[in-house]
């Protein structure tokens, strides 16, 4: 196979503006070019998107997945941070 | 489905040999399947058992390379096309079949095995794909019976897949399902127009389908108890419904649309049972789908010989672009520099 050099693209696609890029899936390319181009001929047949993002998976940083629990669990007890753990009259309006 | 039941057969021999099972491992194992009985995806770099990746990977790969494969059959009809509204739907399909086969090699690979390895294995002829696409399409009536028959099938154990265990597998799914729907559309559409059109024509629509609905029934592989890792697949919801529960769904869908076409099943113990709101349908004999397993079905050569073909024809494709990638690169380096 002569394609090592082809590094693996993971594709985002924007549905329309307002709204977010989404991953999709991936493909590989030679460049981050073609990877566009590619992206737009197999991840937007049906008019999915108005913008896409190619991001060399290798750029890609991700969390541990085996360290999940450790990573997340800051948060986990910190009620305060959602507004149902205030206490406000209902007979107060537009708070 | 595009997976089958090829799991008996090439899953003996590749056992993991035997290992102590460590205390961490089974707790692990055990943490895994309360996550999967919790319907909880699990995701790329969780840990999972080697098992479920290796089905996983088997799996996945075979379903993609049945996609590039069945490009095959019906690409031999592009040019032949009676019409450019069929021309333009069937052209439409074997591009979706293409991307299809994409979304799945994208999805194998979050399982650590690369694309290129996936393909190489297509073209040893180590891999398998679905036994359906070894047949021949001699009309164009085949190409109806394929949409309508091949794809309805296909939609039959692809909704189910949705909702499979491991998230990129089901995303896939779920992707290429919204692609399926215009796929059975298309081909039953061909199959009104010819059962209602001139005698000839009609003729040509009841041989299709005298062709291919044995082999659709095939593809839903064999009876579950003949598949020693069915259970397991159940168990880690690779597979969510049986071969024969999927294949029973198909037949009751599927006679009521062959009774609109006015067109016969090659069946004669095909009845109605009221009692079970079900159609009994006669004993499909396997040997056929054996021969074509061992490679002597009509077009087992001829797929693998046209895949090569590609590929080899295909190499300057690849080299341009990876020169054209190159020149690219130097040219920008020369514009900062």
């Amino acid at each position: 196979m002569d394609r090592k050099d082809w590094p693996l693209f993971e594709i985002f696609i924007r549905p329309k503006n307002g709204l977010s890029h989404k991953h999709v899936g991936s493909l590989h390319a030679a460049d981050a070019r073609m990877a566009l181009d590619n992206a737009r001929d197999v991840y937007t047949r049906r008019g999915e998107g108005v913008s896409i993002w190619a991001v060399p998976a290798s750029s890609i940083a991700a969390s541990d997945p085996s360290e999940k629990a450790s990573l997340f669990d800051p948060a986990d007890d910190k009620i305060y941070r959602h507004p149902t753990f205030y206490d406000i009259p209902a007979d107060v309006k537009n708070i | 489905m595009y997976t089958q039941g090829l799991d008996a057969k090439t899953e003996q021999g590749a056992q993991p040999s035997p290992r102590l099972v460590t205390e961490q491992d089974a707790a692990l194992q055990g943490r895994f399947q309360e996550r999967v009985d919790a319907e909880e995806k699990i995701e790329p770099r969780d840990w999972m058992p080697e098992g479920y990746r290796r089905t996983l990977v088997r799996q996945i790969s075979q379903h993609a390379h049945s996609e590039i494969v069945g490009m095959l059959p019906e690409g031999n009809w592009v040019t032949r096309a009676p019409t450019l509204r069929r021309k333009v739907a069937l052209l439409a399909k074997v591009q979706d079949e293409g991307g299809h086969g994409l979304y799945l090699y994208s999805a194998a690979e979050t399982l650590g095995v690369s694309r290129d390895e996936l393909v190489g294995q297509l073209l040893s002829g180590k891999a398998k794909y679905s036994s359906i696409f070894n047949y021949p399409t001699p009309t164009w009536a085949d190409i109806g019976a394929i949409g309508w028959l091949v794809d309805g099938a296909a939609i039959m154990n692809q909704v189910p897949l949705c909702r499979c265990s491991y998230g990129p597998y089901a995303r896939a799914m779920v992707r290429i399902c919204r692609e399926e729907s215009f796929h059975q559309r298309q081909g039953y559409e061909l199959m009104l127009a010819l059962a209602q059109g001139t005698a000839e024509q009609k003729r040509m629509a009841q041989d299709a389908l005298n062709r291919w609905w044995w082999p659709s029934l095939m593809m839903f592989g064999p009876s579950d108890d003949q598949s020693a890792h069915s259970a397991q697949n159940m168990a880690w919801k690779i597979k969510r419904f049986s071969n024969d529960e999927l294949r029973q769904r198909f037949v009751d869908a599927t006679v009521p649309q062959a009774e609109f076409l006015g067109l016969t099943m090659p069946d004669p113990e095909l009845r109605f049972n009221a009692g079970t709101g079900h159609y009994e349908f006669g004993a499909i004999d396997w040997t056929e789908f054996n021969e074509i397993l061992k490679g002597n079905g009509p077009c087992n050569r001829e797929r693998i010989e046209a895949r090569r073909k590609a590929w080899d024809d295909g190499a300057w494709v690849r080299e341009a672009a990876t020169a054209h990638a190159d020149k690219r690169r130097q040219r920008a380096l020369k514009k900062a520099g």
